[in-house]
């Protein structure tokens, strides 16, 4: 028989937690008797005719507490200790809370200590304190999406580097959109999961993208944002190679999407020589560098036929007649309409990639094209308020959001340069953006509705919507609401851009 | 972590800013958790670099106070004269709560308290006497918390008061509180007179001869045995002392009968001790203050040793800051008034007695207590809603003291300043309200908020010591 013992000290355990220890302990293999007591006389006579007082036990006080294990071999005296000190040291978990009185955490840190398998912060508060909590969220080993921006680029680089070293990744900051593991993070369109990733330093070319993806019949494996600094030289591409080597590493993935503007020349090389090393397809879509794919539409579309393996050249003829089909359809809608005024196109986006996007679908189509965010050859618009020529408006530029909701939220001032615009005796189109799925407007259509019925009697309105069947807007209802008003409606940017820009120049040789 | 490893488990969003966010990962990835995020306070973003740069040389430290804080063992010792044992105590020494304050600048009670304790010396025959005495700058005002005391509302202690000593076994350290007078009349409120005197000199010469041979017999009482079982009894030992109160008395009155010659004292005592739930009130605080003090001066260390109030000013010390204060003007507390006052009759927040919270105890444990819920909101949930919060801005658990609603989880104790800035989140304070008026007494009870200044000042004063 072997008696051993522990005394503890500076540890207040009830009786009853005291006898239940006890009784688990008696039931352990090869345990003949336990018994875990605080060291009071009165306790210590009862031990001492159990036989279980151990000498060291004699000198022990009220407040020690006594572990004692007769047990058949001392091995088994041993396991029945540590048993005992796990049973005791057991973490207590907090009474199980009714979700009303539970007080909210009050930062990342304890969030992610009341959720077992935090995995992710999401953090939008204003851009001034959103690095601090970054950097919290980060030193709890989360990864981080920020939505926020007006996030220094030093601390954009500092957060960069410090979630790289721990092999976490940094999203933004100022990333709309992502998609991780078929959740829609931020603005983000419903999707089926499927084998297509994407990296995107652009979140409106993302959401583009995965929708066109979506509707083409495949799905995302995920849909990692950046934010558009990250492919610039000061950042270096952190967390966009980060993402790369990401889902070349995921076995879900099947191809690669790249979307961004072109990055700055020491970020592209590393770029290409990532592409290089992958042994899965990458389409690398940088909008403004010319070659294909050119266009977030082209883009979405080679990625698909990757995946279904489908010969690229194909795909891109798809569009090729699809094109064709849309210049048929602005024939017959100016041949419908007895008289078309204007000469000019003018773009009013809430989406800036689709404005960019725009400008490399039209060149070729339009002459004299402006813009508040020009690419390319496009004129720099003077005023950004006041459109002038073939007029391409970012309403998300800063000049436009002070003090305002963005505009895929707030639709107060697109609706009234809508109007403005289409009195305008210049403009013959209207071209817009309307962005659906999560963090847009829940009801584009009961605000364009009105004003597109009005402007759509004096001219042409092209919308193209971007959005899928699984957006909580409902994208038919938005769509027929739409058409019904009296505007055109596309499913992709760059088929609207097309069905507008060939509208412009048809309008323009009729009334030349 | 590695950005493969997030692409293989179930996203969990934490989330911090707009809600509908969460919303949508709650749908798709239940749970989500939103943070119930709020602008930090206005500190220097030099102290913050500083403080998020020494991240882990203040957690080192912080580890240490902490693992004194809860490793204490204050024990009952004795009593005795305060001119005997009190350091640096001499005749013309007056001690207070709170931070230092000058005659100038004290409030109504705690003016009412030193002219009551001149009286009480023999060194002013009356109130007008003692007043002039008070001003004339003869007598040193001192904090009690800077001669190892503590003491509740006004916290006078003069020379001859008796005074609880307790002893820290494990770090050998001592803290001093004098013995609790009761209700009505009484100096710690700020009443003077021949009621008060007469009381005081009773204690002097019946209830300190009577408990110190009690307390010899007995030997040293062990209090955080005390008021870990006063927790499980619905004390949380600040505003609600009854079970601890009755705690000891079971642990001493043996001792009375035993030692005490004279049975009317006897009686006489413990009818004293009976009749005044607060009776324990000055055990539970220098039990705290004996615990907290060990963890004085250790470098770097962004944990709260003192929360204190004068009347005029709430002040704090940190364990990493050696002996400044940081302070702010204290708040009228906007607690539960007695019937016939409100808050235009209560004075600012006064007295030691946030020593218990600092300790783990007090508001922070107001959880324990659900007898007195009435003066945080009249439900048992709201009082685990509080101690609950406070977990937020504490740096561990008391190993000893326990919610038993909360399933037995350990007190949040260890005040980080860190937390309290960063979240914006300042303690809860369970609290008596004295009136404004010298020696009209508790008008009042209930929890108040802490001030941010002095946490805001002690954040940036840390951040300067770790420059």
């Amino acid at each position: 028989m072997n008696t051993v013992g522990r005394i503890k000290q500076g540890f207040y355990f009830d009786s009853v937690t005291l006898m239940r220890v006890g009784r688990e302990l008696s039931g352990a293999p090869g345990v003949v008797d336990a018994s875990v007591v605080m060291a009071t006389e009165a306790n210590k006579s009862i031990l001492d005719m159990s036989g279980l007082l151990i000498p060291e036990f004699k000198k022990t006080g009220d407040q020690d507490l006594l572990i004692v294990v007769k047990a058949k071999d001392a091995a088994s005296a041993k396991d029945a200790l540590a048993k005992a000190e796990e049973l005791l040291s057991r973490k207590k978990k907090p009474a199980a809370e009714d979700g009303a009185q539970a007080p909210a955490p009050r930062d990342i840190p304890s969030a992610a200590a009341a959720l077992p398998g935090a995995n992710l912060a999401l953090i939008s508060v204003a851009g001034r304190y959103a690095a601090r909590e970054a950097r919290k969220a980060l030193d709890a080993g989360l990864h981080v999406m920020l939505f926020s921006d007006n996030v220094s680029i030093e601390d954009e680089v500092a957060l960069k580097k410090a979630a790289h070293k721990k092999g976490l990744l940094v999203m933004g900051p100022d990333c709309g959109t992502s998609i991780i593991n078929g959740v829609p993070l931020a603005f983000a369109n419903v999707v089926p999961r499927g084998p297509i990733g994407v990296v995107g330093a652009s979140g409106t070319g993302t959401q583009e993208v995965t929708c066109i993806v979506a509707n083409e019949g495949s799905g995302i494996s995920q849909a990692i944002g950046t934010g558009g600094r990250d492919v610039k030289d000061a950042v270096g591409g952190i967390s966009f190679l980060d993402a790369m080597q990401a889902l070349a590493d995921d076995p879900e993935t099947k191809v690669i999407v790249l979307v961004s503007k072109p990055p700055q020349p020491a970020v592209l090389k590393k770029v290409y020589s990532l592409i290089r090393k992958t042994k899965k397809p990458v389409v690398a879509l940088f909008l403004g560098e010319g070659g294909m794919p050119a266009t977030l539409e082209q883009a979405a579309h080679l990625a698909v036929a990757q995946v279904k393996g489908v010969d690229p050249v194909k795909a891109m003829d798809r569009l090729t007649k699809r094109d064709a089909i849309l210049m048929d359809e602005a024939h017959a809608l100016i041949a419908k309409r007895r008289k078309a005024k204007g000469r000019y196109l003018r773009g009013l986006f809430s989406g800036g990639t689709f404005c960019a996007e725009a400008q490399v679908v039209l060149d070729g189509i339009l002459r004299q094209m402006t813009s508040n965010a020009p690419l390319g050859d496009t004129r720099k618009l003077k005023n950004a308020w006041k459109p002038e020529k073939n007029a391409l408006v970012d309403l998300g530029e800063d000049e436009f959001t002070v003090g305002r909701a963005h505009p895929m939220i707030d639709f107060t001032l697109r609706k009234k340069m809508i109007l403005d615009e289409a009195a305008n005796p210049e403009t013959a189109v209207i071209l817009l953006d309307v962005v659906l799925g999560h963090g847009a407007n829940l009801d584009p259509a009961a605000e364009l509705v009105p004003v597109i019925r009005k402007a759509s009697k004096q001219v042409f309105v092209v919308a193209g919507v971007t959005g899928t069947i699984g957006d909580p807007q409902n994208r038919a209802r938005v769509v027929e609401a739409l058409r019904e008003a009296g505007a055109h409606v596309q499913l992709t940017n760059a088929a609207a851009c097309k069905l507008a820009g060939f509208l412009t120049a048809k309008i323009v040789r009729k009334n030349r | 972590m590695s950005i493969q490893s997030l692409f293989t488990t179930p996203l969990r969003v934490v989330n911090v800013g707009i809600e509908s966010f969460k919303d949508v990962c709650d749908q798709i990835s239940p749970p989500a958790v939103q943070v119930d995020w709020r602008p930090p306070v206005d500190v220097s973003p030099e102290s913050e670099t500083i403080l998020a740069r020494r991240a882990a040389k203040i957690e080192k430290a912080n580890q240490k106070v902490m693992e004194i804080i809860l490793a204490g063992t204050p024990k009952l010792v004795g009593l005795d004269v305060a001119r005997n044992v009190i350091p640096g105590m001499t005749e013309d020494t007056i001690l207070h709560a709170g931070p230092p304050i000058t005659w100038d600048r004290m409030c109504g009670p705690m003016r009412g308290g030193v002219m009551a304790g001149l009286v009480y010396e023999g060194r002013a025959a009356t109130i007008e006497e003692a007043e002039q005495l008070a001003a004339s700058g003869t007598i040193q005002y001192a904090p009690c918390h800077e001669h190892g005391a503590v003491g509740p509302m006004a916290g006078i202690v003069t020379p001859s008061m008796p005074v609880w000593i307790i002893h820290n076994e494990k770090y050998g350290n001592f803290a001093y509180c004098t013995l609790n007078e009761g209700l009505g009349k009484v100096l710690r409120y700020g009443a003077f007179g021949d009621e008060v005197t007469q009381r005081l000199k009773w204690m002097e010469t019946v209830l300190y001869p009577v408990l110190k041979a009690a307390v010899a017999h007995t030997g040293p009482i062990d209090l955080k045995n005390l008021i870990a079982q006063a927790l499980h009894m619905g004390d949380e030992v600040h505003n609600r002392n009854r079970a601890g109160t009755s705690l000891l008395y079971r642990a001493i009155a043996p001792a009375i009968v035993a030692t005490c010659d004279n049975t009317g004292n006897a009686i006489a005592v413990l009818n004293f001790i009976n009749s005044n739930d607060h009776f324990f009130l000055n055990l539970s605080m220098p039990a705290c203050k004996a615990t907290l003090d060990a963890a004085r001066n250790v470098k770097g260390s962004s944990i709260a040793v003192v929360m204190a109030r004068n009347g005029t000013d709430f002040g704090i010390q940190l364990a990493g800051t050696g002996d400044l204060w940081f302070t702010a003007p204290a708040d009228v507390p906007d607690a539960l008034y007695f019937a016939g006052f409100s808050k235009d009759d209560a004075n600012p927040d006064i007295g030691d007695s946030a020593i218990t919270e600092t300790g783990g105890l007090g508001g922070f444990a107001i959880a324990a207590a659900p007898a007195i819920v009435q003066f945080v909101g009249g439900v048992a949930s709201d009082a685990l809603r509080y101690t609950r919060q406070m977990y937020e801005i504490t740096a561990g658990e008391s190993r000893m003291y326990q919610i038993p609603a909360l399933d037995f989880r350990g007190t949040p104790t260890g005040i980080d300043v860190r937390k309290v800035v960063e979240k914006n989140l300042v303690p809860v304070i369970d609290t008596g309200v004295a009136h404004k008026k010298a020696g009209v007494g508790q008008v009042g009870a209930g929890l108040v908020n802490a001030p941010m200044a002095p946490f805001a000042q002690a954040y940036d004063a840390l951040a300067k010591i770790l420059k």
